[in-house]
């Protein structure tokens, strides 16, 4: 296989994984019309308490994964409590819970980076197992946990608590009017998001082989850019199922982009300008488009003349 | 049934924009009572609808509302509940509300069938059952029928899709799906054009009536307060200052109600929409 399909598989399993906190920030961002700026913590958090557990408690891969679910769980719950229970405003409670995580997962690590050496991880467990090269049982353990995760997200929505849970986005006044306590569901729905994201960091973490504490850095970002992409691709499909998907291919498409715009020489550390741009543009088209419109629409003779 | 003792509230207090909106209320409503509100603006009508549901705490006073309970050998019990200090959440399993703006008793993006289904679990617990069964959709279909608006045909649309009179429609019916205690109607035709006004207002009769409910409805049309139900009740600067019902009520005539106005609050009374309606 030559090198640019190499780092486009590379590219595609790195998107799956991204795209499980992408799922996540779907649920706060499109869901529950909040912007939970607790992901950048949480993601790291998942990855720091994976690396506690797999190189310095040689703990099992996919318990230390499950365990890095519930910390990030915990981290939403923070915000949420903080959120619901004391009126602080969502965004600000995130970066709270945000910049707090980022002295938690330092002393969860105790150092800055930890390298996955000689242990096991998820990804080679597997291709130990069947023989398959790294790269490609990272992309299978993806898609497997991406598919379960799209398959309980979609029961979770139509449960009689998710579509409370998708009210409470939509029109809380009336789901509350309903007897449904609006604070429980968005504590829930931000610890679940969190959790999400919680478990993409640890995977991510044991792919990229190491854990670093400034591996969230930016991820809130990288998950809106990956949604616009994702509505852009299938904007038109209505089923909840449709929505899940593009959600992770819209990561997947984010992260093959930028395999490629690295590839044609843009310096990795320019990456996060780009991902800034990409997104504010991305919200700044649709009101922009609109804006014009309507100046366009106006004419003094009402277009009769 | 519901009795409101002594409730006052004070919005901004200490202010400049001090506004006592209830000053020390008393209302009794008995078992199958349709009452109408009238008051100007300010009056506090609303707020009193909104102290009922808990949209915002009491200053003072009590609330309470019976809640009629299954016993263990199957007979049914009367329970007075204090719901002065319950979340507003808590309460919902007792009332039934639609607001004035069409938009706020729905959820515009999803189906009009998940709508239902949200609003028929009011008062339970929400687990992780299945959000809607079959046997719920052929029942929403049967009652969207009786709203006659061909919504039975569209039940996977989004409500966001409908008109206000179609959602306000909508509104009422979620509102009385699972029978309410108490039904507060606030103000709910006096954002739609006249004709869908009439259609929601006849249909609103129609559902208090076959369903045996207790309902507070609060309207700037004094003719419609007259017509309908067999109570009127008149508010001003957040108290009672008339509440008639029977015989006394049917006979009441526009000028009757303009004339006790004015004798009430010293001749002040000039509010457009009540003098045209």
């Amino acid at each position: 296989m030559n090198a640019l399909l190499v780092q486009i598989q590379g590219a595609v399993s790195q998107g799956i994984l991204w795209g499980i906190m992408v799922l996540g920030i779907y649920i706060t961002f499109k869901i529950l019309d909040i912007a939970d700026l607790t992901v950048d913590g949480s993601f790291a958090l998942g990855g720091c308490v994976c690396a506690l557990l797999v190189v310095e408690k040689g703990c099992n891969p996919l318990l230390a994964s499950f365990i890095a679910l519930l910390a990030g769980a915990l981290a939403g719950l923070v915000t949420g409590l903080l959120h619901t229970v004391f009126d602080i405003p969502a965004i600000l409670a995130g970066i709270l819970t945000q910049l707090g995580l980022w002295s938690i997962n330092l002393r969860v690590m105790g150092k800055s980076n930890t390298p996955f050496l000689k242990v096991d991880t998820l990804m080679t467990t597997l291709s130990d197992a069947t023989g398959l090269s790294n790269s490609w049982s990272a992309l299978l353990v993806g898609i497997v946990v991406a598919v379960i995760m799209i398959l309980l997200l979609y029961w979770f929505f139509g449960t009689e608590l998710g579509c409370a849970m998708r009210a409470t986005g939509n029109n809380e006044d009336m789901i509350r009017a309903l007897g449904c306590n609006t604070k429980i569901t968005k504590i829930i729905a931000l610890a679940l998001s969190n959790g999400l994201v919680g478990f993409s960091g640890s995977l991510v973490a044991q792919q990229q082989k190491y854990a670093d504490i400034g591996m969230g850095t930016g991820a809130i970002v990288i998950g809106l850019a990956a949604i616009v992409i994702g509505d852009v691709l299938m904007g038109r499909a209505r089923s909840f199922w449709a929505k899940l998907i593009s959600a992770v291919l819209g990561s997947i498409v984010y992260f093959v982009i930028r395999a490629l715009v690295l590839r044609l020489g843009l310096d990795a550390n320019d990456m996060k300008l780009f991902s800034a741009i990409f997104v504010a543009l991305a919200l700044c088209i649709p009101v922009a488009v609109s804006k014009w419109r309507l100046n366009k629409a106006y004419s003094e003779d009402g277009g009769r003349a | 049934m519901l009795q409101i003792s002594n409730v006052y509230k004070t919005f901004n207090k200490g202010t400049i924009n001090e506004k006592k909106a209830l000053n020390g209320i008393n209302l009794t409503l008995n078992d199958g009572d349709f009452v109408t509100i009238i008051g100007g603006n300010g009056a506090g009508k609303s707020t009193m609808l909104n102290m009922i549901a808990g949209v915002y705490p009491i200053d003072a006073g009590k609330i309470t509302i019976e809640d009629i309970v299954a016993t263990k050998d199957g007979n049914e019990n009367s329970v007075e509940v204090n719901i002065s200090r319950m979340p507003e959440h808590a309460r919902a399993k007792y009332l039934g509300r639609v607001f004035q703006d069409p938009m706020k008793g729905t959820a515009a993006g999803m189906e009009i069938q998940e709508n239902l289904a949200l609003a028929y679990r009011r008062g339970a617990s929400r687990g992780l059952k299945w959000g809607i069964s079959k046997e719920e959709k052929e029942f929403y279909r049967d009652k969207l029928k009786i709203l006659g608006l061909g919504l039975e045909e569209r039940m996977t649309s989004k409500v966001g899709l409908l008109s206000g009179g179609q959602r306000q429609a909508l509104t009422l019916l979620m509102a009385t799906l699972k029978k309410p205690r108490l039904l507060m109607l606030d103000e709910h035709t006096a954002a739609l054009d006249p004709k869908t006004a009439k259609t929601v207002l006849d249909l609103t009769e129609k559902i208090i009536e076959e369903n045996h409910l207790t309902a507070l409805m609060v309207t700037h049309n004094m003719k419609d307060a007259i017509r309908l139900g067999n109570r009127l009740i008149m508010m001003h600067e957040g108290r009672i200052i008339y509440d008639v019902s029977g015989e006394e009520k049917k006979n009441l005539k526009v000028s009757d109600l303009l004339a006790k106005f004015e004798e009430a609050s010293g001749g002040e009374f000039a509010n457009d929409r009540m003098m045209l309606a």
